[in-house]
């Protein structure tokens, strides 16, 4: 579904990442952990052109990413939840999924208001908040919320558990695998190593700016060198 | 001396003096406020100050002169009829003209350092300038009155409390517009997606929203009420030329400044009090000190309000 080849991204003079070779096939969650600053997120928004990639291809179901304007991007079935969720802080929460689903028609809008709320009913009693007001947990939700207002067929997740309480995480990734169940691929990039882990059926590690290791969850979980870097000392 | 003193004071602390003072300077004011509007919604979308809008309501009020003429050229002279076209065709003209500045003077600019956008906004404004005076000639344009008559509201002591019909009309027009203005941003798709441009312009592109045409829409909108300005300015005091933008811009900054940048109620409201304050301070003190009035009071607010009147500091949870 997401081909990502080659891929390297730039800010500056600084290389950011350096030459990613990745894959996404449908209904998969493909996990991607890293330490801080290894260049996860930068390439969540490589994919959608921000920064755009100086060389290499972002191949998404056959088409080249690399030469499609970044607001065009989520049409095509794409949609992020980035890093630091990026809530639209002067609008309010209903707003905010009004904006999401901005590249659709609008005529399932009722129903995918619906289906968000179901899924975080926190949302639905703070409609009429202002995002700058929610808490992280709920500015969390709020960002998933309103990346699955698009309808998307691929979810990008920049570290949807950062900074949440521990009981919040694991409701988050509950519904991280409920998405995933109505057909939705999604992509999770994640410090939570552990818990990334145990859901996605496959994993990358980033180091520095390439792919070091991948394979499935298990096998990861089970790796006495991602053990030791990620997991050790933190929730295994 | 004694007698002297109280000709100039006579009348001035009467309640019907004060009435038209508060007249006139509501109809000031709801001029500047319009095109404050201009300023503060450039900056929130894209944090430059747009030094050539005043030039933009000088193109709208000299548009519209020129439109008057040559309906009247034509013998066109039905009156609701001739200030509908002079409207329409000055909000055209700017809005390209609008449109065009961004496109040539800020958008190769975007990333650069805000010096550098800064520059090139009062470039454009100085190119702007001697584009008009050039092409109309520095002489001072004067049009007859178009719209006459009035109400008397009251009397005092022999003076005359006069509310002119265009008065009224400039007063209504303001109103509607920025009405209808505030319902557009906070309603409609459109709006939401300048407000999203204005606090998240990457998240903004992220959902979708082609940034730069909504910039342009933004430009385009602040320009239309600008010249919607600068009609009526033309028709307040018949005269323009082409150094009233420097002026009329100066004037409506600061009340966007004052009101809080990037707010919009702010602006309408620093508008209407810049034109009350030139308008009590000419009435009450000296009319030559009147915009120094209007600029210590910004001094004044900003020592104690930073962020102006309606402006709030940035709240966002990490």
């Amino acid at each position: 579904m997401l081909k990502i080849q080659g891929v390297h991204t730039f800010y500056g003079q600084i290389e950011a990442l350096k030459g990613v070779d990745l894959e996404i096939k449908q209904g998969e969650i493909v996990t991607l952990i890293g330490a801080n600053g290894a260049g996860k997120s930068t390439l969540l928004m490589t994919v959608f052109g921000k920064p755009k990639a100086r060389h290499g291809r972002i191949l998404y179901e056959g088409r080249d990413l690399t030469r499609v304007p970044t607001h065009e991007i989520v049409r095509l079935g794409i949609a992020q939840s980035p890093e630091g969720r990026r809530i639209f802080a002067r609008m309010t929460v209903f707003e905010n999924l009004q904006m999401g689903a901005l590249c659709t028609d609008g005529s399932t809008f009722d129903e995918d208001v619906r289906m968000v709320f179901d899924l975080f009913p926190r949302l639905e009693e703070r409609r009429t908040q202002r995002g700058g007001t929610l808490s992280g947990g709920e500015q969390q939700m709020l960002a998933i919320g309103r990346a699955l207002m698009s309808k998307p067929r691929l979810l990008l997740l920049d570290e949807p558990s950062l900074g949440l309480a521990p009981l919040v995480v694991r409701q988050i990734f509950d519904i991280i695998k409920k998405i995933n169940q109505a057909g939705v691929t999604v992509f999770l990039v994640e410090q939570n190593a552990f818990h990334a882990l145990k859901l996605a059926h496959r994993g990358y590690v980033m180091v520095n700016g390439v792919i070091t290791m991948s394979g499935t969850g298990k096998e990861l979980l089970d790796n006495p060198e991602i053990r030791a870097a990620y997991l050790e000392g933190g929730h295994a | 001396m004694r007698g002297k003193l109280r000709i100039i004071f006579r009348g001035r602390f009467d309640l019907a003096y004060f009435f038209q003072q508060l007249i006139n300077g509501l109809t000031l004011g709801a001029i500047y406020g319009l095109i404050a509007i201009g300023y503060t919604m450039v900056y929130g979308i894209i944090g430059m100050i747009n030094f050539a809008h005043g030039e933009i309501y000088m193109l709208g009020a000299f548009v519209s002169v020129v439109t008057y003429l040559v309906l009247s050229a034509l013998g066109l002279s039905y009156i609701p009829l001739v200030l509908l076209v002079m409207l329409l065709s000055s909000m055209l003209f700017t809005s390209i003209y609008g449109w065009s500045i961004e496109r040539i003077a800020y958008r190769p600019l975007r990333g650069a350092p805000r010096l550098a956008a800064l520059i090139s906004a009062i470039g454009m404004s100085i190119a702007l300038q001697n584009y008009v005076q050039l092409t109309q000639g520095a002489r001072v344009k004067a049009l007859a009155p178009i719209i006459s008559g009035g109400f008397t509201v009251m009397e005092q002591n022999g003076f005359t409390v006069r509310l002119s019909t265009l008065q009224i009309f400039i007063m209504i027009l303001t109103t509607a517009l920025m009405v209808g203005f505030s319902y557009l941003i906070d309603k409609t798709p459109l709006g939401r997606q300048q407000r999203a441009c204005e606090q998240d312009s990457t998240m903004a592109a992220l959902v979708g929203v082609n940034v730069d045409r909504t910039i342009s829409t933004t430009f385009v909108l602040g320009a239309a009420l600008a010249a919607v300005a600068g009609v009526m300015v033309t028709l307040y005091y018949g005269v323009v030329d082409f150094y009233i933008g420097f002026l009329a811009g100066m004037k409506a900054f600061t009340a966007a400044v004052l009101g809080g940048i990037g707010s919009l109620p702010g602006a309408m409201l620093g508008g209407i009090l810049i034109g009350l304050i030139e308008a009590f301070w000419s009435a009450y003190f000296t009319i030559e000190y009147k915009d120094v009035a209007a600029f210590s009071i910004l001094v004044l607010v900003l020592i104690f309000r930073p962020t102006g009147l309606l402006g709030k500091p940035e709240i966002e949870k990490v």
